[in-house]
């Protein structure tokens, strides 16, 4: 019994009580905007979600029914082009800055420019796209709203994949090294291979980031309301469907708007979840 | 075989803190050589200099000459080549993490364009059985992660990821410094077996284990060599009066 003990022992205990329970309230504090949204989009739009949603294109105004799948169809190929600019040059950036550019004037211009990057609004990246590639070409195009999301994504993973590679121990560097690896050959297959699952957990975050992008959107790949795979026309996406139906006028277009929402969080949830379990295959026992 | 190693007027430099000076030793082949000083004396920077890992420091400097057989290793080749014939056990042990037991031994040779499975499963075992941890860990050679072996296996892994690469030269920064008093015996023994094949110079901290491992001992104070000679003659009958202070416990 804590009243058996001498006065001190008891204000331990009770300091230790109020840590824990302090931790475990900010805890749920964090998790609770995560699980309000959720359930409210649950109650919001699980009803108006049927087969119907996942298969069919949106109905002409007036008509009842429809679905959203070029709009699903539409964000995996914007993501699709957005992770294949993205991740390459943010890996590649952050490889450069931790590794061979270490100190360099170059490096830390770079390390400048990226956090500026991830501070410059997303309708800031559509605008840019837009100049860049929807002007020149006349027309808008999945590709020009994939080019917005991917540079989006670059500052996050170039500085994530920075500080999970300088989290590495020296002493596995020097270890390669001392068996006479060349330098390029040590930071690739040891180096990044070590500091892998925080890579790809940058990667995730920035993918999760950019899924739920609408703004970039808007003057890139415009949206579509009818069946489209071409990265040269304008496509659907997840958000721009929902930022249309949720400030129409029609309620069920809002039911519809709030189906799109759920199924955009589920779909971001099982993506990262299945690269997770993709790449957590082949960690051996033990690995830390 | 090992090679006998030949350093002559070697310097080496931090900035401008002028860590080693003209040291001048001649390391016998296939015998164990023991470095001992107190901490600072630039024991690890020397050994550092014998595989030229000293200059991955950018602001680290060499000058003078080592020959190992019959190259000048600051002279004749790259630094990835002499690292290559210049095996090195660190003071903690470092396996990689990510590595199975048996990527972990081969990856001198994987990463060095190395392919030949059959005799690399040959390699990696031999290379296991010269470091006395084959049948500790014959059984989870690709299941288990380096990092998941007890601190005295992780080193004897390390041992065995610088034999599978086939070196002349076993460089060992005090190998047991981190271990406990039953894998540091495993170790002396590893030691003690493996000299008949390689040149070893082993730094310590700790004088038995110099007299027990290493027919010669060098002392080091303050970036200099004091003096060199026979294991025996350091410990039993010093010249030098430092030499005398330090392995009595007068200081260090």
């Amino acid at each position: 019994m804590a009243t058996d003990f001498p006065i001190r022992t008891r204000i331990r205990y009770f300091t230790d009580q109020a840590a824990t329970v302090t931790a475990v309230l900010f805890t749920a504090l964090v998790i609770l905007p995560l699980v309000a949204i959720f359930i409210y989009l649950l109650l919001m739009g699980a009803s108006s979600l049927n087969l119907d949603f996942f298969i069919r294109v949106p109905k002409p105004v007036g008509e009842s029914g429809g679905g959203m799948a070029n709009a699903i169809v539409g964000s995996a190929t914007l993501l699709a082009v957005a992770s294949v600019i993205g991740v390459p040059m943010g890996i590649g950036g952050g490889i450069y800055l931790a590794e061979f550019g270490r100190g360099t004037k170059l490096a830390n211009a770079i390390r400048f420019t990226a956090d500026v990057l991830n501070g410059i609004p997303s309708i800031v990246m559509g605008i840019t796209a837009y100049s860049l590639i929807v002007m020149p070409q006349g027309h808008f195009s999945a590709f020009a709203g994939g080019v917005a999301l991917g540079i989006m994504m670059i500052p996050t993973i170039c500085r994530t994949t920075e500080e999970m590679l300088l989290m590495v121990p020296h002493v596995v560097r020097e270890a390669a090294l001392g068996l006479g690896v060349p330098n390029w050959r040590a930071v690739l297959s040891i180096t990044v291979r070590t500091a892998s699952p925080g890579i790809i957990t940058g990667c995730m975050l920035a993918f999760a980031r950019v899924a739920g992008e609408t703004a970039p959107l808007l003057f890139t790949a415009l949206g579509n309301s009818f069946w489209s795979t071409s990265l040269n026309e304008p496509i659907a996406a997840l958000p721009l469907q929902i930022f249309v139906y949720a400030t129409s006028p029609f309620d069920d277009w809002h039911r519809l708007a709030w189906a799109g929402a759920l199924v955009l969080i589920v779909l971001i949830v099982l993506a990262v979840s299945l690269v997770r379990y993709v790449t957590s295959r082949g960690v051996l026992k033990g690995a830390s | 075989m090992g090679v006998g190693i030949e350093v002559t007027n070697l310097n080496a430099w931090y900035g401008s803190n002028h860590t080693l000076q003209d040291i001048n030793l001649n390391i016998p082949a296939n015998h164990a050589t023991a470095l001992i000083g107190p901490s600072g004396c630039g024991k690890s920077t020397f050994v550092r200099c014998l595989n030229r890992m000293h200059e991955t420091n950018p602001i680290a400097r060499v000058t003078g000459s080592v020959r190992m057989g019959d190259i000048d290793i600051y002279e004749d080749v790259k630094p990835v080549e002499i690292r290559r014939r210049v095996g090195m056990v660190f003071q903690r042990p470092n396996p990689f993490p990510t590595m199975s037991i048996y990527d972990n031994v081969a990856a001198g040779l994987k990463l060095n364009g190395y392919t030949n499975h059959k005799s690399l499963d040959e390699i990696v075992e031999k290379s296991l059985k010269n470091s006395a941890l084959w049948e500790e860990v014959k059984d989870d050679l690709k299941k288990k992660s380096g990092a998941s072996l007890s601190g005295g296996q992780q080193q004897r892994l390390c041992i065995a990821r610088a034999l599978a690469v086939d070196p002349e030269v076993l460089l060992m920064d005090e190998p047991a410094s981190a271990l406990d008093p039953v894998s540091t015996s495993k170790i002396e023994d590893l030691i003690f077996q493996l000299k008949s094949q390689y040149t070893i110079v082993i730094v310590t901290h700790n004088m038995q284990q110099a007299a027990r491992v290493a027919e010669k001992t060098g002392f080091f104070l303050n970036g200099r060599m004091v003096e060199f000679d026979s294991t025996h003659k350091i410990f039993t009958n010093p010249s030098d009066k430092r030499t005398e202070d330090y392995i009595t416990g007068r200081f260090g």
